[in-house]
């Protein structure tokens, strides 16, 4: 279905399989999915999307289930929360799973983003895999956010009266669509019952933006850490630069799986509260705003950013740009190199981007006074400045390191194939010397 | 498809029946998909029985002056504050050109009233002032007594109200709303 010439799974004929393939070529389907030409050299940052697809798995089934307990209702939300930690049955590992899963959901999504930064993942022909990608990022955050409203804690509360002010603070729509998020004059029980019930749907919006992200990656192939093609002239160049997916990157994954898995499960079992805010254990009062709301860790960047901006309809416009910006990078590049690895000028503000993305973070946790508000508003220019400014500019000044000929003459240097101990026939034919 | 092919076919040429027909089904087509979209997006606004919500008389006999209290209405908090003659006195020192918001922002006066300390007032009743707790920034409750400007201070995002409600620095962009309010006698106060 795609660009990569590979070997196509074909049933025996006469068989079931045949009979069934003749009807639904589902088997095969299956078969070329899981053997897909998967580049050789693909590093340690490639095990992020897997990563993902196994922490969205993690949020709905444990989302469908917690959904089983909870209430939606403002009089009812914040006990139905702790009757899930106390009554039900493995409650709380269940919520603790899904909170905890929500903020690893979104290490993986930041490692995975930068992934793309670095490797150039963004560039033609992968420019739609791309935008697609920043559709499914704000899709998350959406549903973080409505996830987060649920337990109607003070930071549920104050979280939603900000952010729906934030989109009622957009020109000309911002008002109508406030109402239509509150469904009255303020954040209240219609609200929650809305976000439960968004919060429930998106989730399998995603799924379905992640079909399309892989389906598009699968039809141009893979990226990789050189940023050189798959050669896809002959099936035979295909197998020297390629892998089949299964079992090679099946296993790789599941290691990394488990690697992160283990970092998640010490959270939830032995800080469980850690990356969240102890005011979300105070039921939502609409009288008394918390003394410093903050968002969760991973909307901090871009809450610095709002914050930045001395101006309302300025720092809405900011934050939602910071974000925006993303989906042009295909073209605010100019270089002609795919992967940072090949650019010697680029990847110092690389780094500085990546700087700049954790001090914009500790900026958003902080109290909007001196000197965070400077830091931030220095924070922020960079943002825009790298991506407006340096990324078409470098492009063009810069002169890139040589590139390998092929994925198989980069991963040649890399691992000289040895002498080959395994060839096992020529030994067992001579007679044997050494008995 | 048909018409389509037909409609490229004689390019140029006068419109069949069958273009009328073909236009037709389209447009009706995406008028009865708007009609339907409709109703599921309106279901989103206010229902009837939150736009119901009656308004409330509150008896402020007992406030002396420097005190306030905060009342919930249509789900949001609303500050009455019997101010004191320093307070006053400060609201009125500042002169409307310095204000970043000169409108009165008060419900019960024309929408272009200026932000003089007597129009952010009560019905002329210089000690009351009575707003919307809700930061015209992001919806934040202000806490009272705080800030540069011995007002209000929010502090979600650092906006400072004066002692007359009205913005004078951070990132809000109006004066505290002054709601529909009146005194129906010498000491309740109508909201609504």
């Amino acid at each position: 279905m795609g660009t990569i010439p590979q070997e196509h799974y074909e049933a025996a004929p006469g068989s079931a399989a045949g009979w069934l393939e003749q009807r639904l070529p589902i088997i095969g389907f299956a078969r070329d999915f899981m053997a897909f030409p998967t580049p050789k050299n693909l590093n340690w940052a490639w095990i992020f999307g897997v990563a993902l697809v196994v922490m969205l798995v993690n949020q709905i089934v444990t989302g469908v289930v917690l959904a089983m307990h909870y209430t939606p209702h403002v009089d009812k939300a914040f006990a139905s929360i702790e009757h899930i930690m106390r009554d039900v049955n493995g409650g709380w590992l269940l919520r603790y799973a899904h909170a905890n899963g929500a903020s690893f959901f979104f290490i993986a999504v930041y490692a995975h983003i930068f992934r793309g930064l670095y490797y150039g993942s963004y560039k033609a022909p992968r420019e739609l895999v791309w935008i697609i990608g920043v559709v499914i990022y704000l899709i998350m955050m959406a549903t973080a956010f409505m996830g987060y409203v649920l337990p109607w804690g003070q930071m549920s509360f104050w979280g939603a009266t900000v952010i729906t002010n934030i989109v009622g603070a957009l020109p000309v729509v911002g008002d109508y669509a406030r109402t239509l998020l509150w469904g009255g004059f303020s954040v209240d029980n219609p609200t929650l019952n809305r976000f439960f019930a968004l919060h429930y749907l998106l989730p399998f919006v995603l799924a379905g933006l992640i079909v399309l992200h892989v389906w598009a990656f699968h039809h141009v192939g893979n990226g990789n850490p050189t940023g050189v093609e798959v050669r896809k002239d002959s099936l035979e160049n295909v197998k020297k630069d390629t892998v089949p997916f299964h079992p090679y990157y099946t296993v790789k994954d599941l290691f990394a799986v488990m690697v992160f898995l283990t970092v998640f499960a010490a959270f939830v079992f032995f800080a469980p509260n850690y990356l969240g805010h102890p005011d979300n254990y105070i039921e939502a009062n609409p009288l008394v705003t918390p003394a410093h709301i903050v968002p969760e860790w991973y909307f901090l960047p871009f809450y610095a950013i709002l914050r930045a901006i001395p101006s309302q309809v300025g720092g809405v416009l900011a934050m939602f740009g910071a974000i925006a910006v993303l989906a042009f990078i295909p073209w605010l590049d100019t270089s002609r190199v795919r992967s940072t690895r090949y650019r010697p000028i680029y990847r110092w503000f690389f780094v500085l981007l990546a700087l700049d993305f954790f001090l914009l973070m500790w900026v958003g946790g902080k109290p909007a006074e001196k000197p965070y508000i400077l830091i931030g508003q220095f924070a922020t220019a960079y943002w825009f400045i790298h991506f407006l400014i340096v990324m078409p500019v470098v492009g063009m000044i810069e002169k890139a390191k040589p590139l390998p000929e092929s994925i198989e003459a980069d991963f040649a240097a890399k691992h000289p194939p040895a002498h080959k101990p395994e060839a096992p026939a020529p030994v067992a034919a001579s007679p044997s010397h050494s008995h | 498809m048909a018409n389509v092919h037909g409609a490229k076919a004689h390019e140029g040429a006068e419109p069949t029946r069958r273009d009328v027909i073909y236009v037709a089904t389209v447009a009706t087509g995406v008028v009865g998909a708007a009609a339907v979209a409709w109703p599921v997006v309106d279901q989103m606004n206010p229902a009837a029985s939150v736009l119901a919500l009656a308004s409330i008389e509150v008896d402020v006999g007992s406030v002396e002056p420097g005190q306030q209290i905060t009342v919930k209405w249509r789900g949001k908090p609303v500050f009455i504050r019997r101010r004191t003659a320093e307070e006053i006195a400060a609201a009125r020192a500042t002169p409307v050109a310095d204000l970043p918001d000169r409108v009165a922002r008060n419900e019960n006066l024309p929408a272009d009233a200026p932000a003089d300390d007597v129009n952010r007032s009560l019905g002329g009743r210089e000690e009351w002032l009575v707003m919307l707790g809700v930061c015209t920034h992001l919806g934040c409750v202000p806490l009272g007594e705080a800030g540069d400007f011995g007002g209000w201070f929010c502090p979600c995002h650092g906006s400072h109200y004066d002692t007359a409600g009205r913005i004078r620095k951070g990132p809000a962009p109006r004066n505290l709303d002054v709601p529909p309010a009146i005194f129906v006698s010498d000491t309740v106060i109508k909201l609504g």
